[in-house]
């Protein structure tokens, strides 16, 4: 089983993507609902995705 | 003493009302401009000259790369020199030339090489000192290692380059290796020297003192607004202080720590902004100069906190007494932990981004068709633009966090034992 390393790196992926997109998700909903509170939300959900992705970057060396 | 600070306030307010005011004068001014065809003339034609600079920039660096392979194919292999190791100069395989590419790109070196042609010896760049300790300083120029060709002596000791790295040699420039391991067995000396990612270090530093000393050193006679180059940098120098330092830790005590947020954010935006340059140099995407960011972070943090930052920490209120201890470790573990993701979140994004896109023009050369080639160019060209938006996002997220962090440590609230 040598090539889990890849199925591994999948996964992380998948994780990071899903993560990232429920906040993307949440993030248009309630830019929709409060159009003036677009600058702050924009903010948060930059800071939530980089720190997802930090995640994911450092599960993909360890796979 | 108070009276000084408050008039320092004052004064710092008004410079900003002045800002505010010369901008709405600006952007009443630029609303009569838009409407002539003088402008939006102008402003094609400015678009244009950018664009037209970027796609430049873009194709000289990899017509840099690819005036290297074309003259691997045309010239014969070179006679191996005496001090043959593993990686002499044999023909190395399209695929290894690439390889061998994208390394020069992403890796350190003792030398600044802006191009080189393996086959014919030819290094375009300048050497940089190498400073070695070993029972003694040697110093030399990298000249002397030959890029890794030839034995430099000095004081009586012999050092070879070897992949990237010093080893102390005999004579001969033997490389020895036990028995199956990766690595060899020479000792390698400590190594100091200025090497490209010092080098480009070195100059950053410079330059950004001299940018805005010179910016700060221009208010005064100018009347307090900046002009030139200093209107670009102003409005982000107050995005830092009312955005990122403000809201993070708070009105009393962000001036302590706004010198390194601000040194630190423009410090990784051109860095990482040199890295996309066909200079060849990475130097954020070096798992040692995101770590020693960290440290600072991490140092900063210690010793500047308050009482109230070590009570949440390994006495936390509101936590019933058995639990305190386990969640003190855990807590421990949290202060260390965050700065380490600090490292490693700046290094991936870098290092991945470089990675992909060297190798997305290298992919160009293996697709020899009228098809792929144009393809792949384009899609290194796009994210060319993501890489340059990643630069500016990695610069504000690394910023963003430390600023957290200062404000978790230097908050001080009175807090009943329920929190």
């Amino acid at each position: 089983m040598t090539g889990l390393n890849f199925v591994g790196a999948g996964l992380i992926v998948i994780g990071a993507g899903l993560g990232i997109g429920k906040i993307g998700g949440s993030a248009m909903d309630a830019i929709a609902r409060q159009p003036e509170a677009s600058g702050k939300i924009q903010t948060a959900m930059l800071i939530a995705a980089a720190l997802i992705e930090g995640i994911g970057f450092a599960a993909l060396f360890a796979a | 003493m108070s009276t000084t600070k408050q008039t320092f306030e004052i004064y710092s307010l008004k410079k900003y009302r002045k800002y505010i005011l010369v901008l709405k004068y600006n952007s009443i001014h630029l609303h009569k401009i838009l409407e002539t065809k003088n402008y939006k003339c102008k402003m094609f034609k400015k678009t244009l000259f950018f664009i037209s600079l970027i796609t430049l920039f873009f194709t000289v660096k990899t017509t840099a790369q690819h005036d290297q392979t074309k003259e691997h194919e045309v010239t014969h292999v070179t006679p191996q020199d005496t001090h043959s190791t593993e990686h002499s100069t044999k023909k190395l395989s399209f695929k290894d030339q690439i390889k061998a590419d994208i390394n020069h790109h992403l890796l350190d070196s003792h030398s600044f090489d802006f191009t080189h042609d393996k086959e014919n010896h030819k290094y375009y760049g300048f050497p940089l000192p190498v400073i070695l300790w070993d029972n003694g300083i040697h110093f030399f120029m990298s000249s002397k290692l030959k890029h890794g060709e030839d034995v430099a002596e000095s004081n009586g000791n012999y050092y070879k380059l070897y992949h990237s790295k010093i080893y102390k040699t005999d004579a001969q420039g033997t490389i020895n290796y036990e028995e199956g391991a990766k690595y060899p067995s020479n000792i390698s000396p400590l190594d100091f020297s200025i090497t490209k990612s010092v080098f480009m270090i070195m100059l950053v530093g410079l330059l950004m003192f001299l940018l805005f000393g010179g910016l700060a050193k221009s208010y005064k006679s100018n009347g307090m607004i900046a002009k030139g180059a200093g209107r670009f940098f102003e409005p982000i120098i107050l995005y830092v202080r009312d955005e990122i330092a403000i809201p993070n830790i708070g009105q009393k005590h962000y001036k302590k720590y706004m010198s390194f947020l601000l040194t630190v954010f423009f410090f990784i935006w051109f860095l990482n902004l040199l890295g996309l340059t066909p200079l060849g140099v990475n130097v954020t995407g070096n798992f040692t100069v995101t770590a020693a960011l960290a440290i600072m972070v991490y140092l900063i943090t210690t010793f500047t906190a308050k009482k109230d930052y070590w009570m949440h920490i390994l006495w936390m209120p509101g936590v019933p007494v058995i639990l305190r201890p386990v969640l003190a470790l855990i807590e421990l573990l949290g202060t260390i932990i965050k700065p380490f993701s600090l490292m490693i979140r700046l290094y991936a994004n870098i290092m991945a981004g470089h990675v992909v896109l060297m190798s997305i023009i290298g992919l160009m050369f293996i697709f020899k068709s009228w098809i792929g080639s144009p393809l792949s160019f384009g899609l290194a060209f796009l994210l060319s633009l993501l890489e340059l938006l990643v630069a500016a996002l990695q610069a504000y997220i690394f910023t963003m966090l430390s600023a957290l962090y200062f404000g978790a440590a230097s908050e001080e609230h009175e807090h009943e034992e329920a929190h």
